[in-house]
């Protein structure tokens, strides 16, 4: 299965020093700008500068990134093409214009993935937002489980097998046998986080008592740099939008 | 190195953990005067009148068969019995104080490690109880480390998780348990899912850092021998009560008495011939080129270290797998009346072997498909093309002969882990196959249980079954096994 | 007495649920577990149908039909822990996950996850978190519904015409919704509780 699915030790690049919350700030950031135009300058711009941080997040290899973004490329043609086609003003900068756009609201969750692992994101978001923390590592205990139950997939697809009952050719069959197999994942993974929860409990995770953090989190001037640049970035590209005249805010006009 | 936790490594932060965390916490007595439990869904009282006392740093073993209430008295003890489901009578006391209340001085180690390990790295999961106790982060990991060593774990903290053996993982789970200087350490079953090598690892992890008396300690384990070295007291729970047992008590073994009956040597029906298999995308081999027959009236016990592919070659003899090298071929009788794939049963249809193959995994609810036993027990024969008739027939007679129909319309998740067991087997024999494979049949199971199984294969091995079994389990090899075959690991000599 | 010994120390209405509207662990776990398990399903159907929403979407806005599945962690959770929060916590876990896992469609998408969350949420809303079958499970599934094809038709197809696409695409979105959330979603949470795994919320599994 795939390595993102492996939930391993937090990945070493060049972004990984670049707090969680600061990333997710910029993230934020990006997201605002590009929701809010539907011109074709402004996310040209900002997908530009993310890739420019693409060899920083160690997705240098062109096999490697493709292999992580095919879904999110045929989707951005996609929904370029449709809105070209459908739309009731048909132009191909608008459609190539949302098409970026769509990349240029992924790639930073792109670049966030594979320079944070679960843990860090989770001290950060406790330390940082106060997000209650008996929900963050109540859900981080939870995502432990998922590469257990990937691996379990296969192991009652077998068993199924041995009952006598297998998908074959018939896609009806297969729905089914899918279904079947994703209940009874399901069910072990609910008693396994059951027992968890008690486990949990036993070392005293409903006990009241506020949390400490062993690992910590730190935020360091390059973060407040990151967040700045991005701001920065977003004001050039919407500066240039409307300079060229090609700015078209989402509320207005149609 | 002693293994000792020392004293000062339970010094405190100035807050509310202080009064759960003291220092020198003294070991916890545990008082129970006529406690009697029972569970809301059911009539019977699951205990009843239960005298006990461990007196502070007493090593305690409650033993005794399934059923007997063992983990019940566990969860009481640990305070985890939901009180809105249980009905409680008599007294039962820890460290003074009720159950629930002092939790915060109860440490649990339960059977499956990977419902009991929080976080993917070692370190950060033995630091887990100690945050939530809210202690500094500067005195968490000198702690940590503590007790890393102290249970022998041979990782750093960095470690994934999910790098671990069983045994392994079991220790860092004691480790974040220990590192809470708990006052009463509560075990259920904590080798119950771990071979051999890895039930010592964490025996001995509890031995040595239980020994200088600090903490109570109750284990909870129907397998009563493993444990004796290590106790000082053994009760035995039964339907009637608690019994205690005297200085040099030792358990019956489990095969005694057993009289098994003779099987005819019969054709070889499946035969292995350098069979291997390596995963796709790994270079090493998961099983290396094995050669074994197995014939009709015959048992062959497969045994071996972890990691040398016991479960692999069980999954190529059931014909779940292909083997990627040498291959796996099922005599013209077996085969006779296969619809497609020849001899080789990993191209059969389902439906063809299921009924000439019968396999029982490790773990029974990953083969459970239906709502019923009922269901479960005819499926097997409906699957394979009997009429519903003689399906339906056909599974009431293996329930009678299980002992489980009063259980026909329950759900097989609700039942006990000892039922389960028999069901998976029951299931596996509903299509009467000539070739039984099991993994692990005897995992857990309490004395009666051994025996009903390890009767009921010598049966199917003398009505002309061929039984393969991959097994960690001693006795069974003694008791059944005719032929028995070693793995080695891959690249050593045999 | 064998059938007193039979009981499942489950009843047939899933989860006790206690009163209080106190979440304890097992309640943050389990569904935090239903976030990583639709998590994964949310993965794996992006990739199975995410390229083909295009081709589809050319030929009609039946691609709304797609949409339930993304509404299930919402509904099912609501209906599985009854407590309030729960249908967003699930919801938003589980489009993290998905992004986690690998399906590059961005932070977008967690804000996707919030906002079909909150759509679940106030079909809980509506009924006061008192009622947990059948009128809920639907209830909760149109509302989830409206607000996925609300967001997607202001964010992704603003340019399109409201009774050409906008309109028709809601409808199936809520119809898929309401088939997969509310009917299949109120069907998976009985099977479970049947199994037992939901009884004894508070304690795991008792093996006697």
């Amino acid at each position: 299965m795939t390595a993102s699915l492996a939930l391993g030790p937090a990945p070493d690049v060049a972004l990984s020093r670049i707090n969680p919350v600061a990333q997710l700030t910029a993230l934020i950031v990006v997201t605002v700008v590009l929701l809010t135009s539907l011109d074709v300058v402004t996310p040209a711009v900002v997908v530009a500068a993310e890739l420019t941080l693409l060899p920083a997040a160690g997705l240098h290899r062109p096999g490697a990134l493709l292999r992580r973004t095919w879904p999110l490329l045929a989707g951005a043609v996609s929904v370029g093409v449709v809105n070209v086609a459908l739309s009731t003003h048909p132009s191909v900068v608008t459609g190539v214009g949302l098409g970026l756009r769509v990349v240029g609201l992924a790639l930073p969750g792109v670049l966030l993935v594979a320079s944070t692992d679960p843990v860090r994101l989770a001290d950060a978001l406790t330390l940082h937002w106060r997000v209650p923390t008996r929900f963050a590592y109540g859900a981080l205990a939870a995502l432990r489980l998922a590469p257990l139950l990937v691996a379990e997939f296969e192991t009652i697809r077998l068993a199924r097998r041995t009952r006598g009952v297998e998908a074959g050719r018939n896609p009806l069959a297969r729905v089914r046998l899918l279904g079947g197999i994703g209940f009874a994942l399901l069910v072990g993974a609910v008693r396994r986080g059951s027992r968890l929860a008690t486990a949990m409990d036993a070392r005293g995770f409903d006990s009241g008592i506020p949390r400490s953090n062993a690992r910590g989190s730190v935020l360091h001037a390059r973060d407040a740099w990151f967040v700045a640049g991005t701001v920065v970035v977003c004001v050039v590209a919407v500066a240039l939008s409307v300079a060229t005249g090609a700015w078209s805010p989402i509320f207005v006009g149609g | 190195m002693t293994g000792r936790v020392p004293a000062d490594s339970c010094a405190l932060p100035t807050d509310v953990a202080r009064a759960q965390l003291s220092r020198n916490l003294p070991p916890a007595r545990v008082v129970a005067r006529g406690l009697g439990v029972r569970h809301a869904s059911r009539h019977a009282w699951a205990l009843h009148g239960i005298d006990l006392v461990v007196e502070p740093g007493e090593r305690v073993l409650v033993t005794g068969g399934s059923g007997a209430g063992k983990s019940t008295l566990l969860a009481a003890l640990a305070g985890i019995l939901d009180p809105e489901g249980v009905e409680i009578t008599g007294e039962l006391t820890v460290g003074g104080r009720a159950p629930r209340q002092a939790r915060g001085i109860v440490g649990l180690l339960a059977q499956d490690p990977d419902s009991q390990l929080v976080m993917t790295r070692a370190g950060d999961d033995v630091a887990f109880g100690l945050e939530n106790a809210g202690v500094p982060a500067e005195e968490i990991w000198p702690r940590v480390d503590r007790a890393l060593a102290a249970v022998g774990f041979r990782y750093g903290r960095d470690r994934s998780t999910q790098a671990l053996s069983g045994g392994e993982k079991q220790r860092l789970v004691l480790a974040g348990v220990l590192v809470r200087c708990p006052g009463l350490l509560l075990l259920d079953e904590p080798t119950a899912q771990l071979d051999g090598p890895g039930a010592e690892l964490v025996r001995s992890a509890v031995a040595r850092t239980t020994a200088d008396r600090s903490t109570t300690v109750v284990v909870v384990d129907h397998d009563a021998g493993p444990w004796l070295p290590l106790v000082d007291r053994v009760v035995e729970l039964t339907p009637d009560g608690i019994t205690e047992r005297g200085a040099g008590w030792v358990p019956t073994p489990r095969a005694a008495g057993l009289r098994l009956p003779d099987a005819p040597d019969g054709p070889v029906l499946l035969a292995a011939e350098a069979a291997g298999f390596t995963y796709r995308g790994t270079a090493t081999a998961a099983l290396g080129p094995t050669d074994l027959t197995l014939r009709a009236g015959r048992a062959l016990a497969v045994t071996g270290p972890n990691g040398t592919g016991k479960s692999t070659l069980a999954l190529l003899l059931a014909g779940l797998r292909a083997p990627t090298s040498g291959r796996i071929e099922a005599a013209h009788e077996l085969a006779d009346g296969a619809r497609r794939g020849g001899r080789r049963p990993d191209r059969w249809r389902a439906a063809d072997l299921v009924g000439r193959i019968g396999t029982v995994f490790q773990n029974p609810e990953q083969q459970f498909l239906t709502g019923r036993l009922r269901d479960e027990l005819a499926l097997g024969p409906l699957r394979s093309g009997s009429h519903a008739a003689t399906a339906h027939a056909t599974a009431e007679e293996l329930l009678d002969r299980l002992g489980l129909t009063a259980y026909a319309d329950a759900n097989p998740y609700t039942l006990s882990g000892g039922q389960q067991r028999r069901l998976s087997v029951a299931t596996a024999l509903a299509t009467s196959p000539r070739v039984l494979v099991l993994d692990e049949p005897t995992f857990g199971q309490d004395a009666q249980t051994w025996r009903e199984l390890v009767t009921l294969l010598a049966e199917r091995r003398a009505a002309g079954c061929a039984v393969a079994v991959v097994t960690h389990d001693a006795d069974l090899v003694r008791a059944l096994a005719d032929e028995r075959l070693e793995l080695q690991p891959a690249g050593s000599a045999p | 007495m064998a059938d007193s010994a039979v009981r499942p120390s489950s009843h047939d209405v899933p989860g006790p649920a206690p009163a209080g509207a106190r979440w304890r662990t097992v309640d943050i776990v389990v569904t935090a577990v239903l976030g990583v398990a639709f998590g994964v399903v949310f993965w794996a159907w992006n990739l199975a149908f995410g390229p083909l929403s295009a081709p589809l979407a050319f030929l009609a806005p039946l691609v709304g039909i797609l949409n339930g599945v993304y509404l299930m962690p919402a509904v099912v959770a609501g209906l599985l822990v009854r407590k309030p929060g729960a249908a967003v916590f699930a919801s938003t876990l589980a489009a993290a996950l998905s992004l986690l896992f690998g399906s590059p469609y961005g932070g977008i998408i967690i804000v996707y996850g919030l906002v079909q969350g909150v759509g679940g949420e106030l079909g809980f809303l509506l009924t006061r978190y008192r009622s947990f079958g059948w009128g809920t499970a639907v209830l909760a599934g149109v509302t989830a519904g409206l607000s996925t094809s609300i967001m997607d038709n202001s964010l992704y197809y603003s340019d399109l015409s409201f009774f050409g696409f906008k309109l028709p695409y809601t409808v199936f979105t809520v119809i898929s919704s309401v088939l997969l959330a509310g009917v299949v979603g109120l069907l998976l949470v009985r099977a479970m509780a049947r199994t037992g795994a939901l009884g004894s919320f508070a304690a795991g599994r008792t093996r006697v």
